[in-house]
């Protein structure tokens, strides 16, 4: 396979072991770039990329405008409010006006799930979901897998621990999709109130307890606990989450020697995840990063790269 | 004039017939039916060979969102839409602005629906005022006003206090409640089914057991109060289960299921497509097989369209920010026809009874039937015409219609209220 089989990247839910496995192989050679001196290749010079977070980002925008900048695509940022709605504009009319701007690609973060599929539906331009409320978080999830390959050779047969707030997360629902297709065991772990009640349905084994998840683990990704869900209610303090869900010193002598930690950014610390974790040398977090860009780059790369990106398709 | 239907198969559940009939009308009335009525030179023809003669379709729920919201829909578009689905008589949901909850407000609907509108319209009243849930409307005087019913509409009386006061002191006034099932509390922001389209999504749940928790307690202060209740829009199997079993024990209770609980389910709301937002929910198969089988054993007596029109631009929105609701009533028989009548889920028959004569009896509408001295309420159908639903072909206001680019048979052709023909399919000629 040389080709995606898809004008947009919505969401991992439907896209193939094939296709998953061209991404993370042209990210391989994207990576390449970064050993060089000068770190630019003129791959999709004439292309416009514009970049639209209707949500403050700083690592994800920083990384897809840099990834567009390295292949010397003419990059445009901008950023809305959370409710286009509040603004007066529809998000339809937004994507009309990047369309009419010549935009080959938009990348897009929204609150709300499902608006990159809005407005895949009413623009020509690629869309890539960049993180759509509670959805997917295709890129992220692509970056982790990337970073598992490269450090474990493979992602089939193995076991995968996804620690936190499965409900709302957006990096654990593409996390799930992604691995299961690639092959990978997954599990999930975190309070009964954040983890959405027909997960079994998709084959993800559920735990309660972090000691019985944390057995036999190859990968550990770590969520972002948003502060926010405490005070809904959805579990009764920050104290109690560390206790029971945190990655805290008790739990190094349940890691495996070669496990690999990730964790997707912004940390708190203290809350998910202690220092001595963060820092120990099984933690590849800020690799993450630099590979969050080298996917990135790929998807533009494959993306932009389609004769056809410029076809009307409904 | 007289008017002489020709040739039409006629549909009557009251007296169990499927057959060949004229049907003769003077001022307004059937006055005659029979095999063969002889044309004299004052009548009108029309000819209706090979299409089915139904009583008009009776439309227990439906948001005409007059006054208050005439930019969704308006009595005028409201009955229009009503009657190109064949419609003759639909209730209306007081949910306006200013809710339907005093005789002002019910009065300005029937005066607008006389002066506007080109079907029947019976207005629902508000069971307390403002549909707040805190203080009982003026239930004595709605009645008096004309209303058919009362009910709060989307918004639930979460306090079952009010709702029982309210029950006991509206039974003496024989009103029937119509209660949308839904703990607030429960349901929070959900809006899709909690399962599997909650979980693709990441959009907030919206559990099946919000709304079998009111069924519930309703049937159990329908029980302690002895009203008439009357669920609108069941939607899960198990308020299938809660209805058959409270039916069996012999409370007096209704309930209705809408076309689109009935052929979509909460796989279509994958798509983000605003037209499947709705309330309650789409539901997993499981709980669409029960809703059929629930309709087929009579545990729900009738179909009713929740016809929930909103502006164009209120539904171009990101899925979470758009209202909730199917503009249906165009597209309600022949979506039921395509689907459930043409794979022998439910006869013909079983329709009408269910959209026309079994609403009506819920309600006492004294509507709904084809025998001669009754008034000329008909809708003539055609089962092998074919049309796509298109924006355009719409005449409500409301084209949030999650139908839209489906082709579909059973089409009404033409509709007539009190003799008087309301609608006409172009391209169906019915004589001069």
């Amino acid at each position: 396979m040389s080709r995606l089989k898809r004008k947009h990247l919505l969401g991992l839910a439907d896209v193939s072991k094939e296709e998953i496995s061209l991404i993370l192989d042209t990210a391989e050679a994207m990576k390449e770039v970064f050993t060089r001196k000068v770190k630019k290749v003129p791959t999709l010079t004439g292309k416009t990329v514009v970049s639209f977070f209707f949500e403050p980002s700083t690592r994800t925008k920083a990384s897809f405008d840099l990834a567009g900048k390295m292949l010397s695509a003419n990059m445009l940022s901008l950023s809305g409010s959370s409710s286009s709605v509040a603004k007066g504009e529809s998000l339809i009319d937004t994507g009309k006006t990047l369309e009419a701007m010549g935009a080959d690609i938009i990348v897009i973060r929204h609150s709300a799930p499902g608006a990159p599929h809005l407005l895949a539906r009413y623009v020509n331009a690629s869309i890539i979901n960049a993180g759509d409320g509670a959805h997917e978080h295709p890129t992220q999830a692509l970056l982790d897998m990337f970073t598992i390959k490269e450090k474990k050779g493979r992602i089939e047969g193995l076991n995968v621990l996804i620690v936190g707030d499965i409900l709302h997360s957006r990096v654990a629902r593409s996390n799930i999709f992604g691995l299961k297709t690639m092959g990978a065991n997954v599990r999930v772990v975190g309070p009964a109130t954040l983890i959405p009640k027909d997960l079994k349905n998709l084959g993800v084994e559920v735990y309660y307890s972090l000691d019985e998840a944390l057995k036999g683990a190859d990968v550990v990704n770590i969520l972002r606990i948003q502060r926010e869900r405490q005070k809904k209610g959805l579990f009764p303090s920050i104290r109690e989450y560390h206790r029971f869900y945190g990655m805290n010193e008790r739990i190094i002598s349940l890691l495996k020697d070669d496990v690999l930690i990730l964790h997707p950014g912004p940390m708190n610390q203290g809350v998910e995840i202690d220092p001595i974790i963060a820092l120990d040398d099984r933690a590849v977090i800020e690799e993450q990063v630099t590979n969050g860009v080298a996917v990135r780059m790929a998807l533009f790369y494959l993306l932009a790269g389609r004769g056809n990106q410029n076809e009307k398709i409904n | 004039m007289k008017k002489l239907i020709k040739n039409g198969i006629v549909v009557d559940p009251e007296r169990g017939r499927k057959e060949k009939l004229d049907i003769l009308i003077e001022n307004g009335k059937i006055v005659r039916i029979a095999e063969k009525i002889e044309e004299t030179e004052d009548v009108k023809i029309i000819d209706v060979t090979g299409k089915y003669v139904l009583p008009g379709l009776v439309d227990l729920h439906v948001h005409l969102r007059e006054p208050g919201f005439e930019h969704k829909e308006t009595i005028a578009t409201g009955t229009r839409a009503a009657a190109k689905g064949g419609f003759t008589s639909i209730c209306c949901m007081p949910n306006t602005d200013p809710v339907a909850d005093n005789p002002s407000v019910i009065r300005y609907i029937q005066h607008r629906s006389a002066e506007e509108g080109v079907i029947r319209v019976f207005p629902i009243g508000a069971i307390t005022k403002g549909s707040k849930g805190e203080e009982i409307a003026e239930i004595g005087m709605l009645k008096e006003a004309g209303v058919v019913a009362l009910s709060d509409d989307g918004r639930t009386v979460m306090n079952s206090g009010v709702m029982r006061r309210a029950m006991e002191y509206a039974t003496p006034f024989d009103l029937t409640f119509i209660t949308h099932c839904e703990d607030h509390n429960l349901v929070d922001n959900g809006m899709v089914n909690e399962g599997y389209a909650s979980m693709m999504t990441g959009l907030p749940g919206y559990p099946a057991e919000a709304e079998e928790i009111i069924i519930a307690r309703d049937i159990k202060l329908a029980e302690l109060t002895g009203a008439k209740l009357h669920i609108a829009h069941v939607t899960t199997k198990g308020g299938v289960e809660l209805i058959r079993q409270a039916k069996a024990r012999g409370v007096s209770i209704t309930a209705e299921v809408t076309p689109h609980h009935l052929v979509l389910c909460e796989e279509d709301v994958l798509s983000y497509d605003t037209n499947f937002k709705v309330n309650p929910p789409l539901r997993s198969k499981e709980d669409q097989a029960a809703l059929i089988e629930g309709l087929q054993d009579g545990t729900i007596d009738i179909i009713a369209t929740d016809h929930a029109p909103h502006a164009y631009e209120e539904k171009m929105v990101e899925f979470q920010w758009a209202p909730f609701g199917i503009a249906g009533l165009e597209t309600a028989l022949p979506v039921i026809i395509t689907t459930l009548v043409k794979d022998g889920k439910l006869s013909l028959m079983d329709v009408v009874k269910k959209m026309s004569t079994k609403p009506a009896q819920i309600l006492d509408l004294s509507v709904g039937g084809i025998g001669e001295g009754q008034e000329a309420d008909l809708v003539v159908v055609d089962l092998e015409w074919e049309e796509e639903v298109r924006v355009k072909d719409l005449v409500s206001k409301g084209k949030n219609n999650p139908f839209i680019g489906w082709k579909l048979i059973g089409w009404p052709v033409m509709t007539m209220v009190k003799g008087k023909i309301v609608y006409q399919r172009s391209g169906f000629n019915a004589g001069n």
